[in-house]
């Protein structure tokens, strides 16, 4: 099924086709690796609303990326929450480990490391969100294993 | 325990499992009734909501016109964007008791006469997804749904989506950004429908409110006004964190020493960040003060979404107050002028305390733009930076003058929250992304 047709499909679901926007800008994130031009005009396409329509709603969430990112996602809960209990070590161990900043990826355009508001884990800290998945109670010594896991191809 | 009872050691996940501890019972006694029967005894047990407003859930219900006096659909959307800082209760749920959570979603829709159920289930939460995805399918199979679509909607990342109005335009497939109210969404919400829009917890909580009987149930908790139970959300520097249903009423003590094990390594409580990062924050000389709305109220407190999250005296109260604001200045929509602005104000002020580059006048000026905002904006979110702000400004007011005094912070690099880095202050290093110019 090409994209056009799967965001159609799932466009179904609503009274209103234009509600289907979030899910249709994730599936095209998912395909393209982040919401390209070419990638907008396609939802546009399959919901009939302007690539700068799509564009301005993709630009108004952190999930949806509009600049090239990474293969890989580590996402370090950064709040309150999670830093009376050392965040900063965790994100700290993960900068030194993949040589970025927060916010910026990899040279070989694999991982991109970002710090989060809170993502509701606050009872294990620090979350760490690999790929979209929470890791809990991570500690600055469960960083290498990380980065090796997703360097392997994990 | 009510909400998360038979699944105290093992997640109900499975509708087999849900059904050996009376699932869908309710749902079918429900449909049984007549409609406004249903929301009568929601009215009686005097539920009410959980998100953080704490309205009364039966009345919000009746708001909902009849399908006789209305033209359009009416719909039922549940939120299930849970952000607030230190809310980790509705992700519990929908791990643990998926399909009381669809059962309580498929009463609502009898009570109302509703055919369409959303749930916006934040965009980060994909475990989540997945076992509500599952229990849903599962649900469908056996014919529970009978003439109702349910969809589970993703977001994307964006706090103010729990914002009940923001919620609809992101639903409605728009930026998300509040509206003003009235109209209210139980007159005009989704498509400009009637919409009730409930908290997970809350509408989770329905099934067991009619297992129990109205009556019952309003007996349970801290009554009138604080019935049945709450999933507190225990986290920061105590012993045992984690979510604990506990009936409304016990003191803040009992829940982080009894049940949460006090604060670990001697250290002592500073501050409680009570009901959510939206809220005045708690001294502990009101450490006694019960858990339920009234006796928080009483004291200038709110329940909001059940956060308890406690600090130690590491804790810096200026780096405290700095980071929920650099949360709120990176959430705001922008649609508001003092929100928009204000936090930005409130971000620089303190951070000049921080620094100890701020003069005393900055602390009553930073007050002052707390008064600016509240009450100003379409929605509470700069409300909330301004009311947890002003509290630890006021209530830590020597320690904001320490660092004036000691010309940067008198922690040194001590504090707990020392280093610690916002996701605001990337968005500086982010390149611009020339080449996706529409």
């Amino acid at each position: 099924m090409t994209l056009v047709d799967e965001i159609r499909k799932v466009a179904k679901q609503y009274p209103e086709s234009k509600s289907a926007i979030l899910p249709a800008l994730r599936l095209a994130q998912q395909q393209y690796g982040r919401l390209s031009r070419e990638a907008l005009e396609q939802v546009g396409e399959a919901l009939d609303l302007t690539p700068a329509y799509c564009m301005s709603v993709a630009s108004f969430y952190d999930m949806l990326h509009l600049e090239p990112v990474g293969t890989h996602a580590v996402e370090v809960c950064t709040n309150v929450c999670c830093g009376l209990v050392n965040a900063q070590a965790v994100l700290e161990a993960f900068e030194l480990e993949l040589g970025v900043a927060p916010g910026e990826t990899t040279g070989d355009g694999e991982i991109t490391l970002r710090a989060v508001e809170c993502l509701g884990g606050c009872s294990t800290p620090t979350i760490v969100a690999v790929d979209h998945r929470y890791r809990q109670s991570v500690t600055p010594d469960d960083v290498p294993a990380i980065v090796r896991e997703l360097r392997s191809g994990g | 325990m009510l909400v998360l009872a038979g699944a105290e050691e093992q997640p109900l996940r499975d509708l087999d499992s849900y059904r050996a501890v009376g699932g869908y019972v309710q749902l079918e006694r429900a449909r049984a009734q007549e409609p406004q029967q249903v929301i009568a005894e929601l009215i009686e047990s005097n539920l009410r909501g959980r998100g953080g407003a704490f309205f009364p859930t039966g009345r919000k219900a009746s708001f909902i016109p009849t399908p006789d006096k209305v033209a359009k659909p009416v719909y039922i959307t549940v939120n299930a964007d849970e952000s607030e800082p230190g809310t980790f209760k509705d992700r519990e749920i929908m791990l643990r008791v998926p399909h009381r959570l669809i059962e309580g979603c498929l009463i609502a829709a009898h009570a109302i006469q509703s055919r369409f159920v959303f749930i916006y289930i934040r965009g980060e939460y994909s475990t989540e997804y997945d076992v509500l995805k599952a229990a849903l399918d599962e649900a469908r199979a056996a014919g529970l749904l009978g003439d109702v679509t349910m969809v589970i909607h993703r977001g994307a990342g964006a706090y103010i989506c729990g914002e009940e109005t923001a919620l609809l335009s992101s639903l409605e497939g728009e930026r998300g950004q509040p509206r003003s109210k009235p109209p209210f969404p139980a007159i005009e919400g989704l498509y400009a429908a009637p919409t009730l829009i409930n908290n997970v917890e809350t509408i989770t909580t329905i099934p067991k409110v009619l297992e129990l009987g109205p009556a019952e149930y309003a007996k349970t908790g801290a009554p009138p006004d604080s019935t049945g139970t709450r999933l507190f959300c225990l986290s920061g520097n105590v012993a045992r964190p984690g979510v604990y249903e506990l009936p409304h009423g016990v003191t803040t003590r009992h829940l982080i020493e009894e049940v949460g094990g006090g604060v670990p390594d001697g250290r002592s409580l500073k501050a409680v960040m009570m009901g959510g990062s939206s809220f005045p924050v708690m001294t502990p000389d009101d450490l006694d003060t019960k858990l339920d709305a009234n006796s928080l109220s009483q004291k200038g407190y709110f329940i909001g979404s059940g956060v308890v999250c406690v600090l130690d005296d590491r804790t810096c109260m200026v780096q405290f107050a700095l980071r929920v604001g650099q949360f709120y200045m990176h959430e705001s929509c922008g649609k508001c002028t003092p929100c928009r602005v204000g936090t930005r104000w409130l971000v620089q002020m303190l951070r000049a305390v921080e620094n100890g580059t701020a003069s005393e006048s900055d602390l009553d000026l930073a007050l002052d733009v707390c008064d600016r905002i509240i009450g100003k904006c379409l929605c509470v979110l700069g409300d909330s930076d301004a009311m947890i702000v002003a509290s630890c400004v006021t209530k830590f007011r020597d320690e904001f003058r320490a660092h004036l005094e000691h010309g940067g912070c008198p922690f040194g690099h001590d504090s707990s929250l020392d280093r610690l880095f916002a996701p605001s202050d990337q968005h500086d290093l982010a390149p611009v992304a020339h080449e996706v110019r529409v």
